[in-house]
């Protein structure tokens, strides 16, 4: 864990101290499992804008994608009678293939990520309200998917299962991004994609998986946050959620040049942010100040980080030449 | 001292610095440095990369004062100098990064926020005086340009003329060159020294900072060596030369230029062959080039010519518009970099802080970048290769840091370009393109450099050294291929080598 992320925990349990001390009921444990099963929700989906954001890039699309997938999903099985495990997998398919699209745009077109993902949002936007002839998809009175409900807003020891599977996915992509081959790319990409180019990276791929990985998980999401609410009306449903995965990651240390930032952040970044929707919640703070209140924190939080990297550069800068004097004296 | 320029000597000194010393947390950059510049007087001020000069550079722009000495500016005594005062004195700068918009006409950037307005509550920009005023300005500078043109269809000469031309609309009365003609191909470079040489006949003083020392020798009236941030020396116009300089600036003769492999070497088989490459520098215009295993092929020709748009097609960063490759005899076809890497044809690239390496990563990811799967066990980097086969590089290379780990962006340039050269001599080179190897790196690791190009060839690499420097290209190449306006205009052998050989094809004329 680094130092930014560390300062980020001590943050978020700074903040829950206050929190809890103010109104315990913040330490119930429905309150507990409630928030970190939307902890699971959000932080699927941000992990996946991580991904994209780290190339330098951006996904605008990611929260009229949760609506359409969403309302295609509930459509399959609750009125087209298909099996959930084949919806499942076909929903995670059309992500894919839509994260393909983007990429595919994006690198071979090149065309601003900006551009064709603000295209989307307003597409996807669309076909999902004119697929439901601007109704609302979800369950006929009885319907029941016990397994499928278990997996998705069950619980497990009491812990949310949505929360569990933001673990685990978590660590495959903690790997992923700062371990493997692939997320090496990832990052050189995002520092400088020309010099990555000359050093022989396909960089096109590259990127292009980026957007495949972020379709998938947004189409992941996409199926956990239909099954909790479990009604869609795809004129409102995941509205600004991309803007929620995009300051999850922004909290967690991501720069929107790319090239910087870890997946512990942007979990944690997303902990902070369901913190303070709970904070406002049950500190009694007007729920229309709900945004106000989360923009306010954000920006706070990355003044902060800039202000502490300009210390550290400084205080680095001393150090070293401290270090060239002891080496000067010693030769 | 001793001026062979008589009226020079006789005026009083536009700029002194006396026992001037600055200190940085642990390090003396300046250590009681003293100098003159007289009106009209051109110096050349020469030294190693850490020497002292951008220090020097620093204080006299204004940017920061130095801890004990004074500097006197037209008679009056400072301890140091403002950026304000800098300007205000008459001391102008052209870096060797231009700070053009290159999206302005040669008019808006030189009188960039200080643009003539006309009356009315709109302020609006009085285009005719502006042009009035920039007129006789590009005449000074000897410019082929107009004050409307825009500045990004200039050639870098040209824009170093509107910076020049910037510098006179501040009535400066010393212009301070830094590494200009870094950049620039001799045909350019002359144009450059004709404008110095304009400018000292207008009274005007320069001090001109290059690591081109043929050059300094061409323009200087008075060189001045820097060291270790003292004085090394001055050398009075009639002592300076090549091998006084060098003594100076490092302390010691530099052993006699290579000449180890001037015995003719048996031309190895063809490696990689264009044939009938078109680029998107001349569309129309097929090239055709032949590189040998084991030699170094020099590539001249002035900026412009195509060579860097062969290297970028030979390197498969850009397709081809027709024509064919050849590797060892074999159809060679590139879709992209990673297919050249592939087949152990790597460039080093012109421009190293942009696409040579990436500043943030540290020495080794770096060097383990373009071979990464061969350093990870089921797609997952070990740390520990990479250490590995970095340590080695460091070694063999002399790659000067702390550690593998060191991030490349607090490299010196040469450093840095030895890093660029790591990582590809890490992974066995078939083919080995240079572009432009040595630019902005002191002489040092220059010759390290050419030693290892050589070495590389020695061990049957065949070796396209891409460069706008003359003594470079006559000193290091087996052969020298010239770029005329995007065709080879001609290929000299060893016993053919001469600047004025390499000049002629450059403008498309025959050698003699």
């Amino acid at each position: 864990m680094s130092k930014k992320d560390l300062g980020l925990l001590i943050l978020i349990l700074v903040v829950g101290a206050i929190v809890a001390i103010i109104n315990p009921r913040f330490l119930l444990p429905i309150n507990l499992a409630n928030t970190s099963n939307l902890i699971g929700l959000f932080g699927i989906l941000s992990i996946g804008q991580a991904f994209v954001i780290i190339t330098g890039g951006i996904e605008l699309s990611v929260g009229s994608l949760v609506a359409l997938l969403g309302t295609l999903f509930i459509d399959f099985i609750a009125t087209r009678g298909m099996g959930w495990p084949v919806a499942f997998v076909i929903i995670l398919m059309l992500g894919a293939v839509i994260g393909l699209a983007h990429g595919w745009l994006i690198t071979r077109l090149k065309l601003q990520p900006f551009v064709v993902t603000l295209c989307g949002l307003l597409i996807y936007r669309g076909v999902a309200r004119f697929y439901t002839a601007d109704g609302t998809a979800g369950f006929a009175f009885g319907q029941n998917f016990p397994e499928l409900e278990f997996l998705t807003a069950g619980r497990s020891w009491g812990v949310p299962n949505s929360f569990i599977a933001l673990i685990v996915i978590a660590i495959i992509m903690w790997v992923v991004l700062h371990r493997s081959v692939f997320g090496r790319y990832l990052y050189a990409i995002g520092k400088n994609e020309e010099a990555a180019k000359y050093s022989g990276i396909r960089t096109g791929r590259v990127v292009i998986a980026a957007y495949v990985i972020c379709g998938v998980l947004t189409a992941l999401s996409a199926i956990y946050f239909a099954m909790y609410t479990r009604s869609i009306s795809p004129a409102s449903h995941g509205q600004f959620y991309e803007l929620y995965a995009i300051a999850a990651a922004v909290l967690g240390g991501f720069s929107l040049r790319g090239g910087e930032g870890s997946l512990v952040g942007v979990v944690l970044g997303t902990v902070l942010l369901q913190e303070l929707q709970n904070l406002v919640n049950l500190l009694g703070i007007p729920s229309s100040l709900n945004f106000a209140v989360m923009g306010g924190v954000i920006l706070i939080g990355v003044l902060v980080d800039q202000q502490w990297g300009v210390f550290r550069a400084r205080r680095l800068m001393a150090d070293a030449t401290r270090k060239s004097v002891a080496g000067a004296a010693a030769e | 001292m001793n001026y062979s320029d008589t009226s020079i000597a006789a005026s009083a000194p536009f700029l002194t610095l006396e026992n001037v010393r600055k200190t940085y947390p642990g390090v003396v950059a300046l250590d009681g440095f003293s100098m003159e510049v007289r009106p009209g007087e051109v110096i050349g001020l020469v030294g190693e990369n850490g020497a002292g000069k951008s220090t020097l550079m620093k204080i006299l722009g204004g940017v920061t004062t130095p801890d004990t000495g004074t500097i006197i500016v037209d008679g009056t005594a400072r301890q140091g100098l403002t950026v304000e005062g800098s300007l205000g004195s008459g001391i102008a700068f052209v870096h060797q990064e231009l700070n053009l918009f290159e999206n302005l006409d040669v008019a808006a950037n030189i009188f960039f926020g200080r643009e003539p307005l006309r009356a009315g509550p709109l302020k609006l920009v009085d285009r005719a005086k502006l042009r009035e005023m920039v007129a006789p300005l590009l005449k000074r500078v000897g410019a082929n340009f107009t004050a409307d043109t825009p500045v990004a269809s200039l050639s870098l000469a040209q824009q170093q003329m509107v910076e020049i031309a910037k510098a006179l609309s501040i009535k400066a009365r010393l212009v301070i060159l830094d590494e200009p003609t870094s950049s620039l191909p001799i045909a350019e470079t002359d144009k450059l020294l004709d404008v110095i040489k304009a400018l000292k006949a207008d009274g005007i003083s320069v001090i001109f900072i290059s690591h081109r020392l043929h050059e300094v020798e061409r323009v200087a009236d008075r060189v001045v060596v820097l060291r270790d941030g003292t004085l090394a020396g001055t050398l009075p116009k009639a002592d300076i030369g090549h091998d006084q300089m060098v003594k100076l600036m490092i302390g010691r003769m530099l052993k006699e230029r290579e000449k180890a492999s001037e015995a003719a070497r048996a031309p190895g088989a063809v490696a990689l062959s264009a044939k009938a490459i078109r680029t998107s520098a001349y569309p129309g215009r097929p090239v055709d080039l032949d590189v040998r295993r084991g030699e170094i092929l020099g590539l001249a020709g002035l900026v412009g010519s195509g060579r860097t748009e062969l290297a970028r097609v030979l390197f498969g960063i850009d397709n081809a518009l027709g024509g064919t490759m050849e590797l060892d005899g074999k159809p060679l076809a590139l879709g992209s970099a990673a297919d050249a890497v592939a087949r152990g044809i790597f460039l080093v690239p012109e421009d190293r802080k942009l696409t040579g390496i990436l500043l943030d990563l540290s020495i080794a990811q770096n060097i383990s970048l373009p071979n990464l799967p061969a350093h990870a066990r089921r797609l997952l980097v070990s740390a520990s290769a990479e250490t590995t086969t970095a340590e080695k590089q460091k070694k063999d290379l002399g790659i000067r840091a702390p550690s593998v780990q060191t991030r490349t962006g607090t490299l010196s340039g040469g450093n840095q370009q030895k890093v660029v050269l790591g990582k590809w001599l890490a992974m066995n080179p078939k083919v080995m393109i240079l572009d432009e190897p040595t630019r902005g790196i002191d002489i040092g690791a220059k010759a390290e450099i050419y030693g290892l190009m050589r070495a590389l060839a020695d061990a049957g690499v065949a070796v396209l050294m891409i460069s706008s420097d003359m003594e470079e290209v006559i000193g290091v190449s087996d052969r020298i291929a010239v770029m005329h306006e995007g065709q080879i205009s001609g290929i000299l052998d060893k016993d053919r080598f001469s600047q004025e050989n390499v000049l002629l094809l450059a403008v498309g004329k025959p050698p003699k």
